[in-house]
């Protein structure tokens, strides 16, 4: 299922090489880089208005795009369309499709100036996370150039048709069903955990064209969620509402201008996307604007006379906590510098992915600890509507979407470690 | 600054690796325990470490050393602990040399650290007291010795853990001054009022018990000159050393567990297959790598801190150390597992790195140690 930050503050989107930790203070490789990132800054003085350089304070604040999209302010629509003018939603994509043109130390620079000046992301966008590097490698030139440039520009809002009821783990068996009818197929099925499938305009998919075949009876095809036959219906979480949704096509025409990539060949598309995805999904575990747990810890439930958290075993089960997330995020940023220098292996994406979702669990397993009483609320305006309870249950879902823990592991098993089948 | 290796460092690794490999195996280990070695390492090996530059590595180049930093030093220690080498090095090369350079005046570092480069002289730090580490209110103490000026000291207390104490041709050590600080003081062993007990550990290396009663010493014994006062930054500084160091070879040893372990589950078969085909096991060990690698990030971070500045490093080197011991504590737990009945054996290697992981766990501050120190300088 395609997933969304649990969070507010969205992580920047980008590959995994353009991740840092905190901004570099390191002097910039070129005198030309330097001096970009100077322009860089300077633009976004003047470019980024106030609002959009102030945090995100709830899930009304993420812009997200599309047909139907309801901008909460005309800053977040100046923004978007600021940025979009000049490619920068995209950044690295080619200019011929919207992007940007820049190159990745380009890109880095562009973040860190973003993270440093507090400016929001202009778009959230499936179609720029996911759709849109699977349709720069796979897409033929007519499809790049119908479907980017709308990405980039945030008109177009893409949900994501991947897991079925009985296709979860073993994606690869799922069942909804195109018919080969000449010039278009009529497809034939269900999907499950469609984030935002019923606030989105467009749907990629993953598609049986050959039930004889497992991996290469795959094919991944486009089409618009207003086509006849469409419907969702939203599923609700032990969190409360969600973004997923299933989502169900009754005889639904695809234009087969809309197929990527050659029939049977969905597989390796999908795969490609879902690398993405998983990277998108380990960012979680790195929560550096949040304030740090242990101070939080100090707030809420106060020091003794010693001036130590006054709870000695959730004292040391934070400090276990704090360790690790230091470590991990660490991690991230040697995963990023050794992409940089081509001697990441490509599995390592699975790690970090199978660690952050555990840590963000025992991330909030231990803010529901910090919080006791307090924490259990769920409804009322001082709990925020039981926003922590909700964070809580939500994160369990952290080790299961993007491919579960297990899945994770059994990647690392056989790609990294090469143990037998 | 990347966390990945230089290639000048990749290649110092690479050197090590086939000279430790080479001249230093877990045999070699062996052997010095089943011989009962009087001097518990290879005095030729040790040599051999002065020809390569290892025994010099923190030293600058004006003092005979090479003048290199806390990165390579520990791209060292990880290929030591590979082949679980018993040496001074870590004790003589990294820490006493460190605190000397922190704390020594430029007589003191003039007289010591040249042959302390060469690995002609031994020097270790004498600090821990207690079961657990605790570097602070030291019971040792170290009061004026008469009334005038240029009098030396008396030292009186007790040290434990002191790694190479009876082969060390200087001891380091820290001892309360009466204002309260904590000073560090030069003590050569065969100064009367000194003993040393050799201590035969569970993983075959050198340590010692060192008592000290009446020991006096001149006063240029004390670190930093007569009037130097506390030098409880210095010493803070060359612990820190220790525990990057030991965490390095808490890694290194934790890897070859690992690469062992992995291979072992390809080569041994049972129920007509590699165990390695077993999914549980497969995820064990792929827990494992994340573990490793999500300290390897750490480490590199705390080494490069301490190039950046010793002094200020506490908190990335408190992370590294407190995950290495704990990631090293369950690889050689699985690499023992694992390995079924054979792990068990004496004849087998994996439990020489398995005894030697716990002793690295314990120098200058285990995992809980340095999770409290993390938590304190967090405001909890």
């Amino acid at each position: 299922m395609a997933t969304i930050p649990v969070q507010n503050t969205a992580p920047h989107r980008g590959e995994i090489a353009a991740k840092t930790g905190a901004a570099s203070a390191a002097p910039d490789a070129t005198p030309e880089l330097a001096a970009f990132r100077e322009q860089t800054r300077a633009w976004l003085v003047d470019h980024c208005p106030a609002e959009m350089r102030r945090p995100m304070t709830s899930e009304d604040d993420a812009c997200w795009g599309g047909r139907n999209f309801k901008f909460s302010s005309s800053a977040q629509q100046q923004w978007l369309q600021t940025m979009a003018a000049r490619g920068w939603t995209v950044p690295t994509w080619p200019t011929a499709y919207g992007g940007g043109g820049l190159s990745g130390e380009q890109a880095k620079i562009l973040a860190q100036e973003m993270r440093t000046l507090q400016c929001r992301s202009p778009l959230q966008s499936f179609g720029i996370w996911m759709l849109g590097p699977a349709l720069l490698k796979f897409g033929s030139e007519a499809q790049k150039l119908e479907h980017l440039p709308k990405i980039a520009r945030g008109e177009i809002r893409w949900c994501q048709g991947y897991s079925e009821p009985n296709a979860g783990s073993d994606l690869a068996s799922l069942a909804t069903q195109a018919e080969d009818c000449g010039d278009h197929f009529i497809v034939n099925g269900q999907k499950i955990w469609t984030s935002y499938a019923d606030l989105a305009d467009w749907i990629f998919c993953l598609v049986r064209t050959d039930s004889a075949k497992k991996h290469t009876g795959i094919s991944f095809v486009l089409f618009d969620m207003a086509s006849r036959g469409v419907s969702t219906r939203p599923i609700l979480l032990i969190s409360g509402k969600s973004p997923f949704c299933e989502t169900f096509f009754d005889n639904v025409r695809v234009d087969k201008a809309n197929l990527i990539g050659q029939p049977g060949a969905g597989w390796d598309v999908a795969k490609h996307l879902l690398a993405h995805e998983r990277e998108m999904i380990g960012s979680i575990g790195d929560r550096s604007a949040a304030r740090p747990l242990g101070q939080q810890a100090a707030a809420a439930i106060g020091l003794d006379a010693s001036g130590r958290l006054a709870d000695a075993m959730l004292r040391a089960q934070i400090a276990e906590f704090e360790a690790d997330e230091a470590a991990f995020r660490l991690a991230m940023e040697r995963a990023g510098d050794l992409g940089r220098a081509a001697q990441g292996h490509p599995a390592m994406s699975s790690m970090l992915k199978y660690y952050g979702a555990e840590l963000n669990k025992r991330r909030w397993e231990l803010m529901m600890a910090v919080g006791g009483a307090n924490a259990l609320e769920w409804q009322s305006e001082r709990s925020r509507d039981g926003a922590t309870a909700r964070t809580w249950l939500r994160t369990k879902a952290n080790s299961i979407e993007g491919g579960t823990s297990e899945v994770q592991l059994n990647i690392i098993a056989k790609r990294i470690l090469e143990l037998p089948s | 600054m990347p966390l990945i290796l230089s290639d000048e460092q990749t290649m110092l690794r690479d050197s090590a690796r086939s000279f430790l490999m080479d001249q230093s195996p877990v045999s070699a280990l062996r052997q010095l325990r089943d011989s009962a070695d009087a001097t518990g390492f290879s005095r030729s090996l040790w040599q051999k470490f002065a020809e390569m530059g290892f025994t010099g590595m923190l030293v600058p180049e004006p003092l005979g050393g090479l003048g290199l930093g806390h990165v390579e030093a520990g791209v060292v220690m990880a290929q030591i602990g590979h082949q679980l080498c018993a040496s001074p090095l870590l004790a003589s090369s990294l820490v006493a040399v460190t605190a000397l350079r922190q704390a020594g005046t430029p007589a003191q570092q003039q007289q010591w650290l040249p042959r302390l480069a060469s690995g002609q002289a031994i020097a270790t730090l004498a600090v821990d007291e207690l079961a657990k580490h605790r570097p602070s209110g030291f019971a040792t103490s170290a009061r004026v010795d008469g009334d005038g000026a240029g009098d030396g000291w008396v030292i009186d207390g007790a040290k434990t853990l002191v790694l190479d104490g009876h082969v060390a041709d200087l001891l380091i050590v820290a001892a309360t001054l009466t204002d309260g600080g904590a000073g560090l003081f030069l003590v050569e062993p065969r100064t009367a009022g000194v003993q040393i007990e050799r201590t035969v550990m569970v993983d075959a290396h050198n340590a010692a018990r060192v008592t000290l009663q009446g020991v006096r010493v001149g006063a240029d014994a004390l670190l930093g000159g007569p009037d130097a006062g506390t030098s409880t930054a210095a010493l803070s500084a060359a612990l820190d050393v220790g525990r990057a160091g030991a965490a390095a070879e808490l890694l290194g040893l934790a890897d070859e567990v690992f690469d062992r372990t992995v291979q072992y589950l390809k080569d041994r078969r049972q129920f007509g297959k590699a165990i390695g085909e077993f999914q549980a096991l497969q995820h064990r060990a792929a827990h494992l790598y994340t573990e490793l690698e999500i300290t390897r990030a750490a480490l590199l971070k705390a080494q490069q801190a301490l190039d950046a500045d010793i002094r200020r490093a506490g908190a990335a080197v408190a992370v590294a150390k407190a995950r290495a011991g704990r990631t090293a504590t369950l690889a050689v737990q699985e690499a023992v597992q694992m390995h079924g009945g054979m792990g068990m054996t004496d004849a087998f290697e994996i439990g020489f790195f398995m005894k030697r992981a716990r002793v690295l766990q314990e120098l200058w501050g285990d995992t809980n140690f340095h999770l409290d120190a993390l938590a304190r300088r967090r405001g909890y």
